[in-house]
């Protein structure tokens, strides 16, 4: 029997702030339900991030946490893993750190790891808080929901393209885009978790490591997504009627 | 003219608190401290009435010590609390409003408006619980809270901490007050405290010690709890038998022992009043539903919901796990996944509330046997099949099993 697929949980402790630490559970989940031996090694934040996993994940932090993270991710374990083709998803925080530079909790640019040519500074509005949509530019993948929660604003360089185009919601901040995919990093602001929320999405990655998979019944998954869509219609609707003035008399 | 001004403000809140009691909007307790404090901005001060306090803030444990502090300072005389929860500048207004005679208060104050209420109060005593992810869609960042509670805290005049020094977050707020207690009231989730407030760097855990490079560490505690074991300063050992379960209980209790020594109550009358507590506004309530035993438990956020799950008994019960995600709920369930639920594998489990598809398909992740059902009467009544029934649910899901068994 061949080894367990590895999926590294980068930094919990520390990028862990949103439940994307579920992102972990959904992979590995998904993988023995179809009789793939499979495992999450949580890397503890004293460690190094391990060369020899198949998939890494990082999620969402605070400002301080996300600096913290950057330091220890700058012992280019991570960097080695991607040089070696192996496959990434981030997700806010988690994200921007991948980046060429983000903001750090005082404000100041900080360098990233450059996994991904982008820069993130911060959203001239208020916070991005609340559902957001999308249409994902991964192949097979479709639809995208979850909930963001950043003041980040991120503009994709060259040599990155949008993971999602955002239909309802903030996402990047910049050309209504969602994330980023540059080779096999994929990165996104989508809580949720976001592969909780988006089964597609996460056998989308499996794919990349294992090749082709049986099909799950995803009933529930599916029954959450509808429910999720029609909710942010609602809201859309609640908007509409409480904006709507009748038409100025001739 | 401020107190002509206060006494109408006041009379104006009470006016329209007994409105809304009448025409079944609420307690009328928020609505009536709101007019007040709107009329009167000071109203808060003056309803304090130079009386001495005792506040109690925490992202969780705030209801429950309020209340053990509340039964221990009965034993020196009559005490004004903002019983029902209602923890914002305005619903402490309404309570001091509401009892003006009761000359020791002992208020649970939501956690941003800790150094408004000190300003307005002048507490004797601060009893600072513990700081953990909750309601990220509105205060974003938990250190920003520990930050707000530091400020207080460094001002002249601020009150005695009686603080736990298990929770970094609240080490580093309480240790710019003049004097603090310190107490092990213990942290089971550790998971918002990985990084040093105080520094950024890494906090080193060995076991229930914890120590950063810049030097902030866990101080030593002068109360101490092991198990369901209490030591006070003297070193007296205190066999602390909650009526209500839960470890963490344990440490409230403590917390309200350290508080209330203050007023010079010991530690024995104080563990002694506590233990008749049964009940905490329908947390812990036990009762009945279609004959079968239920049990009431309220999670509003990870850390709270890794203790409930740990009362639910390991023999045949029925669970359900109740989730909405109202305003007052925190508007993103992602937390869902930072809870432990696999601990329910081997159970029958009934998702229901407002967000029951998030719950269901966590559960299905923690490979937890699991319906779901809409409507939250039925959810109980399917899980009554099973046993006797513990019922988990957050803040609003919460206030709906209390009525649907009848209470409040
Ligand atoms: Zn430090």
């Amino acid at each position: 029997m061949a080894d367990p697929v590895r999926i590294a949980l980068v930094y919990p402790t520390v990028l862990g702030t949103y439940g994307d630490g579920g992102n972990a559970t959904v992979l590995t989940q998904r993988l023995r339900w179809r009789g793939i031996d499979a495992e999450t090694i949580d890397v503890g934040i004293d460690h190094s991030v391990p060369e020899q996993a198949d998939l890494y994940v990082l999620g969402g932090g605070e400002d301080s946490a996300q600096t913290l993270a950057v330091n220890r991710l700058g012992d280019g374990a991570l960097n080695r893993a991607v040089d070696a083709g192996k496959t990434v998803f981030a997700v806010c925080a988690g994200f921007q750190i991948l980046g060429e530079t983000f903001l750090d909790g005082a404000g100041a640019v900080h360098p990233g790891l450059g996994l991904i040519d982008c820069r993130t500074d911060r959203l001239d509005g208020p916070r991005a808080v609340g559902e957001l949509l999308g249409d994902s530019a991964l192949d097979g993948v479709g639809t995208v929901t979850g909930y963001e929660n950043h003041g980040g604003r991120t503009v994709l360089g060259p040599d990155a393209t949008p993971f999602a185009t955002v239909r309802s919601g903030i996402g990047n901040g910049d050309a209504a885009g969602d994330g980023a995919i540059q080779g096999n990093v994929v990165a996104t602001y989508l809580h949720g978790p976001a592969l909780a929320r988006n089964p597609e999405l996460a056998d989308a990655l499996l794919r990349r490591v294992v090749g082709e998979l049986d099909p799950l019944d995803d009933a529930e998954e599916l029954e959450l997504r509808r429910e999720r869509f029609a909710a942010i219609t609602r809201a859309k609707v609640t908007r509409w009627r409480r904006q709507w003035r009748p038409p100025a008399r001739q | 003219m401020t107190s002509t001004r206060y006494a109408l403000a006041r009379t104006a809140g009470s006016l329209a608190a007994g409105l809304s009691r009448r025409t079944g909007r609420g307690d009328g307790t928020t609505v009536g401290g709101r007019i007040t404090l709107a009329l009167d901005p000071t109203a808060l001060e003056h309803a304090a009435g130079g009386r001495d306090f005792a506040i109690v803030s925490g992202t969780n444990g705030k209801s429950t010590t309020r209340t053990f502090l509340t039964a221990a300072l009965l034993t020196r005389g009559p005490v004004v609390s903002n019983a029902g929860g209602a923890n914002l500048p305005t619903g402490l207004t309404a309570a001091l409003t509401r009892d003006r005679t009761a000359r020791i208060g002992v208020l649970e104050v939501d956690e941003p408006f800790v150094p408004i209420v000190s300003e307005a109060v002048h507490p004797r005593v601060a009893v600072l619980l513990n700081l953990s992810r909750d309601q990220l869609d509105r205060y974003a960042e938990v250190r920003r809270l520990a930050g707000i509670w530091r400020d207080a805290l460094s001002r002249p005049e601020a009150p005695v901490a009686v603080a736990n020094c298990d929770d970094p977050l609240v080490v580093w707020a309480a240790s710019a007050a003049a004097t603090t207690v310190w107490v092990s009231a213990g942290q089971r989730w550790a998971n918002d405290t990985a990084v040093c407030p105080a520094c950024g760097g890494v906090i080193t855990r060995d076991g229930a010690d914890w120590s950063s490079d810049c030097g902030l560490r866990r101080p030593t505690p002068t109360w101490t709890v092991e198990g369901t074991q209490v030591t006070d300063p003297d070193g007296t050992r205190h066999q602390v038998t909650l009526a209500i379960p839960g470890d963490v209980n344990v440490g409230n209790a403590a917390m309200a022992a350290a508080a209330a020594a203050l007023w010079d109550v010991t530690p024995a009358d104080a563990f002694t009043a506590m233990t008749l507590i049964d009940e905490v506004e329908g947390r812990y309530l036990r009762t009945s539903f279609a004959g079968v035993p239920v049990r009431l438990l309220l999670a509003k956020n990870p850390a709270g919901w890794v203790e409930a799950l740990s009362m639910v008994p390991d023999h045949e019960v029925g669970v359900v796990i109740a989730v909405n995600a109202r305003p007052a709920d925190g508007r993103d369930p992602s937390w869902l996944w930072d809870v432990g639920f696999e601990v329910l594998r081997g159970r029958v489990a009934v998702a229901t509330g407002e967000r029951s598809r998030d719950v269901a398909v966590r559960l299905r992740y923690a490979d937890v046997d699991h319906t779901r059902v809409d409507d939250e009467a039925a959810a109980l009544r399917a899980a009554t099949k099973v046993g006797p029934v513990e019922v988990l649910a957050n803040y609003t899901a919460f206030q709906t099993y209390r009525r649907v068994v009848g209470d409040g």
